[in-house]
């Protein structure tokens, strides 16, 4: 499987030595598993993995015009951001669908770090320069400066410790410090896409080896794209191109509480405030399988022979050990306990609307 | 490739195999497969007494990753079912050759078996399959 033409991590050599199987993931040849996805799973639910996430863009948005830039191209309010904290957020579209689903990083009220999605950097940082025009900022793709590691797990803080200067216990879920890892300065914030307490690490590329390997030394196992997928659905995180794109809103993607429409003006924000008036067309949801099999993205749903639906994210929820996964159904059939049928290759599987999120962590 | 393929088994090129014992074709995935499926959750079979064509579709496997279909590598009746792959997928991964077979079928034509691939030959497919 190796491309030419795929784009590769810093830690592309170092994960192909550990056995990694590797495969095209929008451009980038990274590993899907390592050991397989049901162990990795569960190493991060019970123990500790780490993921290298160095795909994802970042960009920095600079100077005193930023913070009304950002709160122009956002939905949630950045104004409540405090130095030393982390947002997550919709870029929006004056549609209301989503450009792409960020984090911002504040460190100080003129100066921010944004992690965008890999395949949506490019788009993303020409969305906001554009944005930017005439403004006194300053946006700058930075996405080749860092390699991103994701410490996932119940024991991700006590792993890291030893290995940074940063303290970890006071960066509470959603900050960040700067510091040392292993020697090189690092972003550290508690974030991840796992549903499970742990650390994104951002360090130059040049360093991302040495300190995924010496984590790994430590005990974190090395998880693929497969495990997750698998967690980051369960924690009912959503999936940009999967779950949420340009054509559907924060409101419909039920993200309402990213959405902040008495901040200000903003991009989308008079279709959101109708839709949050008068309740969306359609909802994405979580479900779970009745009958035996696994709806997966792009599969229809069905009720009384009429198409009104489709899955966009499903799977075998390793915790659960069930099929699960998220649609979009209309309004009035996205009530908990509401039965409807996913036609999986051809067959009407019956499916019912469950709460959300399928799993969450014990405090 | 560190796949060994069982020399008395013969090899179709959607990665199921026969092993054959009289006129009783025995049919799996190869461990070539599992591996490229990852863990397998569920798998969807046919009845007993169903008739399949060699290269309709049998059945599905479903692994956390994706869905594949599988396909008849021989023409016959399906005369036997693995029960235990309904509670324990996971044997299709651990045993592919052994426990995880996954039916029995009563070859209609035992000469059909010839047109698949010997272990050598299948080697040598995945080996080409695999290097692009």
């Amino acid at each position: 499987m190796a491309d030419e033409n795929l784009k590769k991590t810093p830690l592309n050599a170092l994960e192909k030595e550990l056995g990694g199987k590797m495969v095209d993931f929008g451009g980038w040849e990274l590993p899907v598993q390592f050991g397989g996805i049901l162990e990795e799973h569960a190493a991060v639910r019970e123990r500790v993995g780490i993921f290298d996430v160095s795909h994802m863009g970042e960009l920095t948005v600079r100077g005193t015009g930023a913070l009304d830039l950002l709160q122009r191209a956002t939905c949630n309010d950045v104004s409540k951001l405090e130095d030393g904290r982390a947002q997550y957020n919709g870029l929006l579209y004056p549609t209301g669908g989503f450009v792409d689903d960020i984090l911002i990083y504040r460190n100080s009220r003129d100066g921010y770090f944004v992690v965008v999605n890999a395949s949506n950097s490019d788009k993303d940082y020409e969305w906001i320069a554009d944005l930017a025009k005439g403004a006194d900022v300053e946006v700058k793709n930075v996405s080749a400066d860092y390699a991103q590691l994701a410490l996932q797990g119940p024991n991700a803080e006590a792993l890291l410790q030893p290995m940074t200067d940063v303290a970890l216990a006071p960066i509470k879920y959603y900050r960040f410090g700067t510091g040392n890892v292993d020697g090189a300065p690092a972003i550290v914030s508690r974030t991840g896409y796992t549903g499970e307490d742990g650390f994104e690490i951002y360090v130059a590329p040049e360093h991302g080896p040495r300190i995924m390997k010496k984590l790994i030394d430590a005990g974190a196992v090395p998880c693929g794209l497969g495990a997750r997928d698998t967690l980051r659905l369960e924690a009912k995180m959503a999936l940009y191109g999967n779950d949420i794109d340009h054509s559907t809103t924060p409101i419909e993607a039920d993200l309402g509480w990213i959405v902040k429409t008495e901040k200000g003006d903003f991009m989308g924000r008079d279709v959101l405030e109708r839709e949050k008036a008068e309740g969306p067309r359609r909802k994405l949801v979580g479900f779970e399988m009745i009958d035996r099999g696994i709806g997966r993205h792009g599969y229809p749903i069905v009720d009384g022979g009429q198409e009104i639906g489709v899955v966009t994210s499903g799977t075998h929820s390793p915790t659960l050990k069930k099929a699960i996964g998220l649609a979009y159904l209309p309004l009035d059939k996205s009530a908990p306990g509401t039965e409807f049928q996913v036609l999986i290759r051809g067959k009407e599987t019956r499916a019912r609307v469950v709460p959300t999120p399928f799993y969450k962590r014990p405090k | 490739m560190t796949t060994t393929a069982p020399e008395d088994n013969r090899y179709a090129r959607s990665h199921e195999y026969v092993h054959v014992d009289g006129n009783v074709g025995t049919i799996g995935i190869t461990e070539y497969a599992q591996k490229e499926l990852g863990d397998v959750v569920f798998i969807e079979l046919p009845q007993v007494g169903a008739q399949l064509e060699a290269t309709d579709e049998l059945g599905s496997i479903e692994s956390v990753k994706a869905v594949s279909e599988l396909f008849a590598p021989v023409t016959g009746e399906v005369v036997e079912v693995n029960e235990l792959l309904r509670d324990k997928p996971e044997l299709v991964n651990t045993d592919p050759y052994g426990d995880g077979w996954m039916i029995r079928i009563k070859l209609s034509d035992p000469t059909e078996v010839d047109e698949l691939m010997s272990a050598e030959e299948y080697e040598e497919y995945i080996e080409t399959e695999s290097g692009h």
